[in-house]
């Protein structure tokens, strides 16, 4: 589709039913070894997207973009699924390629799939309509940047292998799964959790399902976060080897790791041994590179320091994923740009430290080595006394996990769980001997030889194929809530679909709301109150302080308000500034090398002002002696004859003359003068006469004698690009 | 807060046993351990299910998910989960000799049930 297109809603949602995912399983990004762009040579850079949007400075590399070797994974899900799909498209297009749905709060204990397109609240109720409309969308996402996308969400709550189910019919490509994640932060039965997600990644192993592993909550959750370090490498292992005995293939096992402290931390100390030690251990598995969100705050920019720092750690050790957590996740607010900028700053931290280990090396002796050993110790011996304990039920039971002791250590303050409590208990049922499920990857004890199913056959013959084999059995439902649905949304925020009526928007159509920054020179205490108050007399609804921020005790405060304004803006009805048309650099200097080019420049009058026309000729201020033009400037205070005589003696083929003072209209009336001189000289056709200054109106210059005139904000690539024009002409 | 005192980090006895392992070795004792710890799960799984697991087979056979959940329901007041609900829908279909659909939408329209106990010998009291 056309970049200058917004995504069409409304034909995203059209026909669903019939909708048929393009492919199954995971997407790697393809290494580009030596990739060569602008003559910058990358060392881990995968393949350039067709097109994306670099980062600000690219604009002095000719625009290039260099594309890590991880996949970069962002986190969206603002409650409605229509309004994330642009997000999806902007983070794409700065670089993501791993979009992961966070689940609506209280998925996890629903019975069964949630179906049609409900709101959400802190994430998005996950259905097969919504999945369907969002993975359409990715469709054409992927086809625009020229690189697929891993669509993503989770696999767990008391309904992991119905969700298995619809996510392998539906062509997810990637999805949490851990059954510890259900046992210790969503009190679901330890054995049921167990006993579904055998049966939950038998179904992803068949889907091609990349799995993601629930251990950073542990860190997120622990009082103290770093002491839960062994206790992580325990978790990772018995999801791992868990998953890898009910058939997942090793390639497709991630391990959700992130540093677990930072700052004031001795960040690197304690990170980097812990990301050594699991990465020694787990070198079979992927690693999914997680970021602290421990730690956040509301500032954004103290997160996006830890999350570079992340990174390093990313870098001196290995990430194939590298997961973004936005930075205003602090502030439980995760808007569109929050999202892309934490896009960005992945790949400027990656590729800014791209070939790092062909340059350092980890030191094999001392500190490092010594805290990755004892790290790994402090894993065996969790190990060990959790078998004395009777195994992981017992183990559980009895507190060994988010102890805040590092382990052995041990305060007894961990999450304990009943072996036979907590939501979905004595749910499990023993299987009969001739218990029997005539479907595609169902695992465990299945009596298929009882209706002469051979070995190499799947069951589901005994059907004429289950939905895995013949998509044209799903039962796809469209709606259940007459109320609470995306069509109802959208006759409220239809106004704003590709229309020109906008409001500021943070997360959903129309949604009005804005942030004003703002430092008071005053305490917190008072600034607080100040803000808020200057937020009313701005009319801003809403208002809330997001965030503050001590500059100092008495001297200022900086506040960050956030608010909703109530009116509109027709794009129709607003006067736009006319483009100045403007050649690129490389058009100029190409031109001046063929055609050299001399200029006479100077201020007019009785006019002592030269910042403005040095500006526009200066080389140290991006001038147009850049571009190789010969300039010949002659000060402040120049006489127009001598202006005109100066270009004739010279042979140039142009004049530049800054007119500042305006008062009595001189500037205009000078330019009248030089325009008469030089056609009394007989070279006004030969001369390009230019003008410029603050008060400089491009018509009333030309209307003046002049070719053109040039007025406030005018770059020296504006003076060059009408020069070669004009010239060519 | 704490019920009981902290146990003190005793790290430096603990470990006597592993000082002197290599560290292949001790990967590997890592490892081992991970499969003691996990193998007896893999072996519960494998012989149990759960509603959810048999709602995922009823999805699988072609069914929604309000019926799948209403299947699933029905079969466990049958007292017959344990042979599977899947199992139920196709052992109704041979019976009656009718499509896979049918037979699980009669079941849903409690129809069928008790020639599927019958057929397993099965009491719903049980």
């Amino acid at each position: 589709m056309n970049k200058f297109d917004k995504l069409d809603i409304i034909d995203i949602l059209k026909d669903l039913d019939k909708y048929v995912p393009r492919r199954r399983g995971w997407t790697w990004r393809i290494p580009e070894k030596n990739l060569n762009l602008e003559g910058n040579i990358y060392s881990d850079a995968s393949k350039s997207l067709k097109q994306s949007i670099p980062l600000p400075a690219a604009k002095y590399f000719n625009n290039i973009d260099p594309q890590p070797i991880q996949v970069i994974t962002t986190e969206i899900a603002s409650g409605r699924f229509e309004d994330d799909i642009r997000r999806m498209r902007m983070a794409a297009w700065h670089g993501a390629d791993h979009i992961m749905v966070i689940r609506t709060a209280g998925q996890s204990h629903f019975y069964g799939l949630i179906e049609g397109t409900p709101q959400g609240i802190g994430g998005v109720p996950i259905t097969r309509k919504q999945v369907r409309a969002q993975r359409k969308a990715l469709d054409i996402i992927e086809d625009e940047v020229g690189r697929p996308i891993n669509f993503h969400s989770y696999v767990s709550g008391v309904a992991g292998p119905d969700i298995a189910v619809m996510f392998a019919e539906e062509g997810i490509n990637g999805a949490h799964q851990d059954p510890q994640y259900n046992v210790l932060y969503r009190n679901i039965n330890m054995i049921r959790s167990f006993v579904d997600a055998a049966e939950s990644k038998k179904i992803m192993a068949w889907a091609d399902i990349l799995q993601i592993d629930g251990a950073h909550n542990a860190n997120a959750t622990a009082m103290v976060a770093w002491k839960v370090m062994p206790e992580l490498m325990v978790q990772h292992a018995i999801n791992s080897l868990f998953s890898e005995k009910v058939g997942i293939k090793k390639e497709n096992i991630a391990l959700s790791t992130v540093p677990p402290t930072a700052y004031p931390a001795p960040d690197l100390k304690i990170n980097l041994p812990y990301a050594k030690a699991l990465r020694d251990f787990f070198s079979d598995y992927k690693m999914r590179a997680q970021m602290n969100t421990k730690y956040m705050e509301s500032s954004t920019r103290e997160a996006t320091v830890t999350h570079v720092l992340n990174m390093l750690i990313s870098k001196l050790t290995s990430a194939d994923i590298q997961s973004t957590i936005t930075p205003d996740e602090g502030r439980n607010v995760p808007w569109h740009m929050y999202n892309v900028e934490a896009c960005d700053t992945a790949k400027q931290a990656l590729i800014g430290m791209d070939g790092l280990l062909e340059m350092v090396e980890l030191k094999d002796e001392g500190f490092l080595p010594k805290k990755v050993r004892e790290l790994k110790e402090r894993a065996i011996l969790f190990f060990e006394e959790l078998l004395e304990a009777g195994g992981y039920f017992q183990a559980v039971e009895k507190g060994f996990f988010i102890d805040s002791g590092i382990y052995p250590e041990r305060n007894y303050d961990g999450i304990s769980r009943k072996i036979n409590g907590g939501i979905g208990a004595n749910t499990v049922y023993e299987r009969d001997e001739d218990y029997f499920a005539p479907v595609t990857a169902h695992f465990g004890y299945n009596n298929v030889k009882q209706y002469g199913v051979k070995d190499d056959e799947s069951p589901s013959i005994l059907i004429n194929g289950s939905t895995f084999e013949d998509r044209s059995k799903i039962q796809y439902i469209d709606e259940l809530d007459l109320e609470d649905n995306v069509n109802k949304r959208l006759e409220e925020t239809k106004k704003y679909l590709n229309s020109s009526i906008i409001k500021p928007e943070v997360q959903w159509a129309g949604d009005g709301i804005l942030i004003v920054d703002i430092t008071l020179p005053t305490s917190m205490k008072y600034a607080e109150a100040a803000a808020l108050e200057i937020a009313k007399k701005m009319n801003i609804i809403d208002a809330e302080v997001i965030h503050k921020e001590k500059l100092h005790d008495s001297e200022a405060t900086r506040i960050q308000v956030k608010g909703r304004v109530d009116f509109e803006i027709n794009l129709e009805e607003l006067t736009l500034p006319e483009e100045p048309d403007i050649l690129s650099d490389e058009e100029i200097k190409e031109h001046i090398k063929n055609n050299p080019m001399t200029i006479i420049a100077g201020t007019v009058g009785e006019d002592e002002h030269s910042v403005g026309l040095r500006e526009i000729i200066d080389i140290k201020h991006g001038g147009i002696e850049k571009y190789g033009i010969n300039c010949i400037y002659l000060g402040t205070s120049v006489p127009i004859t001598k202006l005109v005589d100066a270009a004739i003696e010279a042979k140039a083929d142009a004049i530049l003359m800054s007119t500042i003072i305006s008062h009595d209209e001189v500037h205009y009336k000078n330019m009248k003068k030089t325009h008469e001189y030089a056609k009394e000289k007989g070279v006004r056709e030969k001369l390009i006469i230019l003008s410029g200054g603050t008060q400089v109106t491009p018509d009333l210059a030309r209307k003046n004698g002049m070719d053109e005139g040039f007025g406030r904000g005018t770059k020296g690539q504006h003076v060059a690009s009408f020069l070669v024009k004009k010239r060519v002409i | 807060m704490n019920k009981r005192t902290s146990r003190q980090d005793d790290f430096d006895t603990r470990r006597k046993h592993l000082e002197k392992l290599s560290d292949e070795d001790l990967k590997k004792s890592f490892w081992k351990l991970a499969d003691e710890t996990v193998k007896p799960l893999v072996d519960l799984a494998y012989t149990h299910t759960t509603p959810a697991i048999e709602r995922s087979i009823i999805l699988r056979m072609g069914f929604s998910s309000i019926e799948a959940k209403d299947l699933v329901e029905k079969a466990i007041a049958n007292n017959l989960i344990s042979k599977g609900v899947g199992h139920c829908v196709y052992r109704l279909s041979k019976i009656q000799k009718i499509d896979i659909r049918s037979a699980g939408l009669k079941l849903l329209n409690n129809e069928g049930w008790n020639e599927v106990l019958d057929s397993f010998g099965v009491k719903k009291d049980e």
